[in-house]
């Protein structure tokens, strides 16, 4: 690779290091964590990456906010789901290893059906055609039961005739090798994408969508054909729902789904391609995970959410790249010590908050239990008003805190971004 | 068949009731360089939104190189030669000076929609691309992106931006707006480096860059192109003499009833 090629945006050694060891990780990531558990939870998270990357396709990249990805997806999976059990039949003779691809041309078909009307417009509009068909495609999966199956959905069986090669497709390993495979090639094509003619034009659509038909674009051909693409990605993610969970049900073309995709790539990061694959771990460590700990689990994903948006819209991807920024300067070692700080003093605040908040769950659902619950390894009583109290005070002072040195560390962080800003100028003008 | 590279022919447009573009009518030949000029609130923008395909004539005929592009939308009129800037500076804000530049060379050299090919291999995209950084005089904010640029480089990245698709026809809306007094003079400069051979057509309000730029001169007032002709012959001309001292006056009157 060399300088020049680099310098129109070809991929240098750095990147293909860095591919290299995500391939490496999710390859290797079965043989660390060998429960169940976590090979469920791994292969889940290649599905999410796929959609997730696939939703930024729109939000990220195209400006295009969608509160119907799932309506791809979805419909993939229930296209995929009907081809498996075709298989199983007989009467379709595919090796069940293509089955994303099922639901990757059928999110395509739906993408080419229903994006013709959703990106004639873009902005606000947009967002409500995309809104206005996820709640349309969710009524049809509850009155056409020959497809969706009604309540109970549609299964199939992915375990199909003899194993080609000792591959049956019934151990959830090998299920999960076919899924990292996929994980691997659609985030490989996605990334491919960004760095085409087209991809390049839709983020010219996103920044200015006046300006590019001036320069020859129409843009609703540029968005049209890049929902299709996305469609086709959220199709493959949908068939490869399918094929790891046996079944389909009308949840998987519903809008708490579409709001999920929405909202773990927002959380991620939708301003950097690598982004909404944090969101997606996240959204798999979210559902499967936190819905464990605790029953409140939506209540505290809303908060992040909340908190996200108004401190970091980037995202973890960009926390991740501002705080890299402020270490290519050798300026990290000056913040550690804040984060520090910020991670004692928002403990204590989250401890106060969350006890309140597991004390009015504990009252509303497990009354029947009596007034006495376990928090972090204290006993509370939720009817003793010392508890509430208690956590009153743990809240307020934490949230005192808390602020004292966010206001703090926002004058110190300013402070070093100025610097950082003065030495590129500086490195500019020499 | 006329051979001009832009032509109006009883141009109208109204807005509701009211007319701003009554009857235009103007024929530039290929190369000429023309400077749009008139009082505030004659249609000059408004000209020039119906000429690009911004807006729709409501009646009358445009053509482009002899081809009707009235009722054109902008991609159309772009495509077939014609390209514009913007008063306002109109950029693709997250993106690089590099990559601004670059998504404007593409369509003309048939890249079109294609999402099979690599940028990075794109030789033509990228050295056309580059070579227009070198002309705007923008290497040092090469990979810089377009909000952060200051003013000056904004307004020289929206010439690039227009004619980096390297249309023959070139309209630019007030290019010198805001502009300091000696920027504006290295500005013009640029503007006439890279136009060369194209046909042009400005506005401004600045006499100083209209008889640095322009072969000719057009006036419009109230809608209506009421003289077009080689500088010194329009500032002879009766009828602007009394269209701007008409204003003069008026403007004359208007201060004295201020006090």
């Amino acid at each position: 690779m060399n300088a020049s090629a680099k310098k129109y945006g070809a991929m240098g050694a750095r990147d293909l290091i860095i591919w290299g060891i995500a391939i490496v990780v999710m390859l290797a990531a079965p043989l660390i964590f060998t429960s169940s558990l976590a090979i469920t939870m791994l292969s889940q998270m290649g599905i999410a990456i796929v959609a997730c990357l696939s939703f930024n396709m729109l939000l990220g990249q195209g400006g295009m906010l969608s509160f119907g990805h799932a309506v791809y997806s979805g419909l993939g999976s229930f296209v995929a789901i009907h081809a498996l059990k075709a298989i199983g039949g007989g009467s379709f003779p595919m090796p069940v290893g293509l089955l994303p691809l099922v639901g990757g041309v059928a999110g395509l078909f739906f993408a080419v059906l229903f994006g013709f009307v959703t990106t004639k417009k873009s902005g606000t509009t947009f967002a409500m055609i995309t809104l206005g068909i996820s709640e349309l495609v969710f009524a049809a999966s509850l009155m056409m039961a020959e497809f969706f199956g009604g309540e109970a959905g549609i299964s199939a069986n992915r375990v199909v005739g003899k194993p080609v090669m000792g591959i049956s497709f019934g151990p959830q390993i090998q299920v999960y090798y076919l899924l990292a495979i996929y994980t691997i090639v659609c985030t490989a094509g996605m990334y491919a994408f960004t760095r085409t003619p087209l991809g390049r034009m839709l983020n010219a659509v996103r920044d200015n969508p006046e300006r590019v038909e001036f320069i020859g674009y129409n843009t609703q051909r540029v968005r049209y054909i890049s929902f299709i693409i996305a469609g086709f990605f959220a199709g493959v993610a949908g068939g490869m729902y399918a094929l790891n969970f046996e079944i389909a049900t009308a949840e998987v073309v519903g809008a708490a789904r579409s709001g999920a995709y929405l909202l773990f790539t927002f959380l991620g990061g939708a301003t950097f391609f690598f982004g909404p694959i944090i969101g997606a771990v996240l959204m798999v460590v979210a559902f499967v995970m936190l819905s464990e700990i605790t029953k409140a689990w939506l209540l505290y994903l809303g908060l992040v959410f909340l908190l996200m948006v108004m401190y970091a819209p980037g995202g973890i991807a960009s926390l991740i790249m501002m705080n890299l920024r402020v270490w290519k300067f050798g300026k990290l070692g000056r913040v550690l010590g804040w984060y520090a700080l910020l991670a004692v003093t928002g403990a204590v605040m989250f401890i106060g908050i969350a006890a309140m908040i597991e004390m009015t769950y504990h009252i509303q659902l497990n009354e029947a239990l009596g007034p006495v619950m376990r928090f972090m390894g204290v006993e509370l009583n939720v009817k003793s008003a010392a508890a509430w109290i208690g956590a009153i005070v743990v809240a307020l002072i934490g949230i005192g805190l808390f602020e004292f040195t966010r206001r703090r560390f926002a004058l110190h962080w300013g402070e070093v971004q100025g610097e950082i800003e003065a030495a590129i100028r500086a490195r500019e003008s020499a | 068949m006329s051979q001009y590279a832009i032509e109006l022919r009883g141009l109208h447009k109204s807005f509701g009731k009211t007319e701003i573009i009554r009857g235009a009518s103007l024929a530039v030949a290929p190369g000429e360089r023309v400077a749009i000029i008139g009082p505030n609130g004659a249609g000059k923008s408004t000209l020039f939104n119906l000429i690009s395909g911004r807006l729709k004539p409501t009646s009358g005929e445009i053509a482009l190189n002899g081809r009707r592009i009235d009722g054109m939308a902008p991609y159309e009129v772009s495509r077939l030669g014609l390209a514009r800037s913007f008063q306002v500076s109109n950029l693709f804000g997250k993106l690089s000076v590099f990559e601004n530049l670059r998504c404007g060379v593409l369509w003309s050299l048939g890249y079109k929609y294609a999402f099979w090919k690599f940028l990075a291999g794109l030789a033509d995209a990228n050295e056309r691309a580059e070579q227009l950084v070198r002309d705007l005089n923008l290497e040092r904010k090469r990979d810089t992106l377009a909000m952060n640029l200051t003013y000056a480089e904004q307004r020289a990245l929206e010439i690039g931006i227009t004619i980096a698709g390297g249309a023959s026809v070139v309209l630019l809306d007030e290019p010198t707006a805001g502009m300091s007094k000696s920027e504006t003079a290295r500005f013009i400069e640029l503007i006439r480096e890279v136009t060369v051979g194209k046909t042009l057509l400005t506005v401004e309000h600045d006499m100083g860059v209209v008889f640095g730029l322009a072969d000719k001169i057009a006036v419009l007032v109230y809608g209506e192109v009421i003289a077009f002709d080689v500088p010194e012959a329009v500032r002879r001309n009766a009828k602007v003499q009394e269209a701007y001292l008409g204003s003069v006056l008026a403007d004359a009157q208007a201060a004295e009833a201020g006090h």
